[in-house]
């Protein structure tokens, strides 16, 4: 699909907790296809600290509406100061960028690990594969209880299971070590997972034991996001490839992990 | 009207005065998608080597005060690779193809030139004696009069076609290299590449680059940049490619009345994919606006 670049009209802004919000961007033009896994990139107008464009997964997709969301967990200048646009503003975007997760085989049995804002492009995913499978298990872990955001939507596209690690909400410890893993892994036909690289391997880890298909969704610092720059580089049986062009979707397989 | 048209020498005649910066620009396909190749002057691809490299480790880009560090170090499949497997996707372009190649050692600048020397679709190339992220070869070559002379004269004898030479602006006085450039046979001089610069995560106590050092780009280096261009055309007689932190329209006018024949974005290339045609029509308006008609009035046309 082709790369555009565009302004998007900022619809809504959704302020989930204290870190987290959400911004519906809506196109004047009806919106390309969108693959789940792919990203957009934004151009940080507002702010003069922020010289390069900022890589966001792109959360949900709305074609009647002409909108794609995004969730943003604020952490640096950059995402600070997408926090302080407001409706009707115009962002600068290039879309859709990346690769996509692949699909199952029909009525195959999923499950989708998403950690702390890595849980972004799950919801997008959890919705295009709802025509191939009914058996979608979404597992959702973050540090503390009051950072489990979003549940209930992520209930209507899936199963969803939680872990925090102080125990306030679904069960206490790592995503690895919710039940699930122990007990119903082996009938998992793909996993998909986005979250920070630590978690990532831990999965990696368990899905290699366990032979079951996984992939991972990377996120390095990139300079362009299009595959020029080659900043975003990371380490795979075949060589360096650009986590933006290459990936962000990686089978764990292909990794030097 | 207004002729944008721009001649650097030895056959290589641009329709207008923007190219684009190796290794910010990919192969130039990469682009398709966001503007008509055409609409350039021309542009120049990735750092070729003889040899595959796989580049530095990550992380190789850090973020700085209106630009950025990066540490690639050259990773690209080799000049075979690009001769077999690229080459015949950029025959298509009436744009200019400029080639960017680098070496480790003189008979690597030479072998890998003459892979391109028979190449009818490649209408330039430019020898990067300025790469500030390898451990060998690269940047040593151009921050010596001696060496660069040696590699420059080496090329020279294998390649008939315009010779552009990339130079550093980690030197003392780079009027010096651009003149030896000049003497040993260059057609035209682009400068500058990348600043030698360094970022430090604090909290960590560690560079935020794998290789500790690193090129700075951007705006931040215009200056810098600007100064040298000035420079290095009133001190040499072949034509003078500017680059160095140009973003738009005024930016790349300012080398043009400093110098610069031809200019070259870079960076700008990852904010605005579409820079590089946005330039190419800002200068055109700012040659009507002050009654240019020939880029010859704008070429160094600096008052002073």
């Amino acid at each position: 699909m082709n790369k555009t670049v565009q302004r998007l009209v900022v619809e809504k802004k959704e302020i989930v907790n204290k870190d987290n919000f959400i911004l519906s961007l809506k196109s004047p033009v009806p919106l390309v296809e969108v693959q789940a896994g792919q990203f957009l990139s934004i151009n940080v107008e507002k702010s003069k600290d922020v010289f390069l464009r900022r890589p966001f997964s792109i959360h949900d997709v709305n074609y009647g509406n002409n909108t794609l969301d995004v969730l943003i967990k604020s952490v640096g200048p950059g995402s600070a100061a997408l926090k302080e646009v407001e409706v009707g503003d115009l962002v600068d975007t290039i879309f859709p960028l990346g690769n996509s997760f692949t699909m199952p085989n029909k009525g195959e049995k999923v499950l989708l690990v998403g950690g702390g804002v890595g849980i972004a492009p799950m919801l997008y995913l959890a919705k295009v594969l709802q025509p191939i499978t009914s058996d979608i298990n979404i597992l959702l872990g973050s540090r503390k209880g009051e950072d489990q955001i979003l549940l209930d939507r992520y209930a209507e596209v899936g199963n969803v299971l939680t872990t925090t690690e102080d125990g306030m909400v679904g069960e206490k410890g790592y995503v690895t070590d919710h039940s699930f893993m122990k007990e119903r892994l082996q009938d998992v036909g793909r996993i998909y997972c986005c979250g920070p690289e630590p978690m990532m391997k831990s999965i990696a880890k368990l899905a290699e034991e366990k032979q079951v298909y996984c992939e991972v969704s990377l996120e390095n610092m990139m300079g362009c996001g299009f595959g020029v720059c080659l900043c975003c580089v990371t380490d795979t049986h075949e060589g360096h490839k650009c986590v933006c062009s290459d990936g962000p979707i990686f089978n764990i397989a292909d990794l030097k992990w | 009207m207004v002729d944008l048209n721009v001649d650097l020498g030895n056959g290589l005649v641009l329709d207008n005065p923007v190219l684009t910066a190796s290794g910010t620009f990919g192969y130039g396909t990469e682009f398709d998608d966001f503007i008509d190749l055409n609409r350039l002057g021309g542009f120049v691809v990735k750092g070729t080597t003889l040899h595959h490299r796989e580049g530095n480790a990550y992380p190789r880009m850090a973020e700085t005060p209106s630009g950025m560090l990066n540490a690639v170090g050259l990773q690209n499949k080799g000049v075979k690779y690009f001769v077999d497997q690229i080459y015949p996707t950029l025959t298509k372009y009436q744009s200019k193809v400029i080639v960017n190649v680098s070496g480790s050692t003189i008979e690597d600048y030479v072998s890998c030139t003459e892979y391109l020397e028979g190449l009818d679709g490649i209408d330039a190339i430019e020898l990067n004696i300025s790469c500030p992220n390898v451990k060998e070869g690269g940047m040593a070559f151009g921050t010596s009069c001696a060496s660069a002379e040696k590699v420059v004269a080496a090329v020279r004898k294998v390649y008939s076609k315009h010779l552009m030479v990339k130079l550093s602006p980690n030197v003392t006085d780079i009027t010096e290299i651009a003149r030896s450039a000049e003497a040993s046979g260059a057609d035209s001089v682009s400068l500058i590449n990348t600043i030698l610069g360094m970022a430090i995560d604090t909290n960590r106590r560690r560079p935020l680059l794998s290789t500790v050092t690193g090129g700075l780009s951007g705006p931040a280096v215009k200056p810098v940049a600007l100064r040298m261009v000035w420079q290095v055309a009133n001190s040499v007689n072949i034509p003078v490619v500017g680059l160095g932190g140009i973003m738009n329209a005024q930016d790349a006018v300012e080398f043009m009345l400093a110098g610069a024949t031809a200019v070259q974005l870079g960076t700008a290339n990852f904010i605005d994919p579409q820079v590089t045609v946005k330039v190419v029509e800002g200068i055109e308006v700012y040659m009507k606006e002050h009654e240019m008609s020939s880029t010859k009035d704008l070429i160094g046309g600096l008052i002073l």
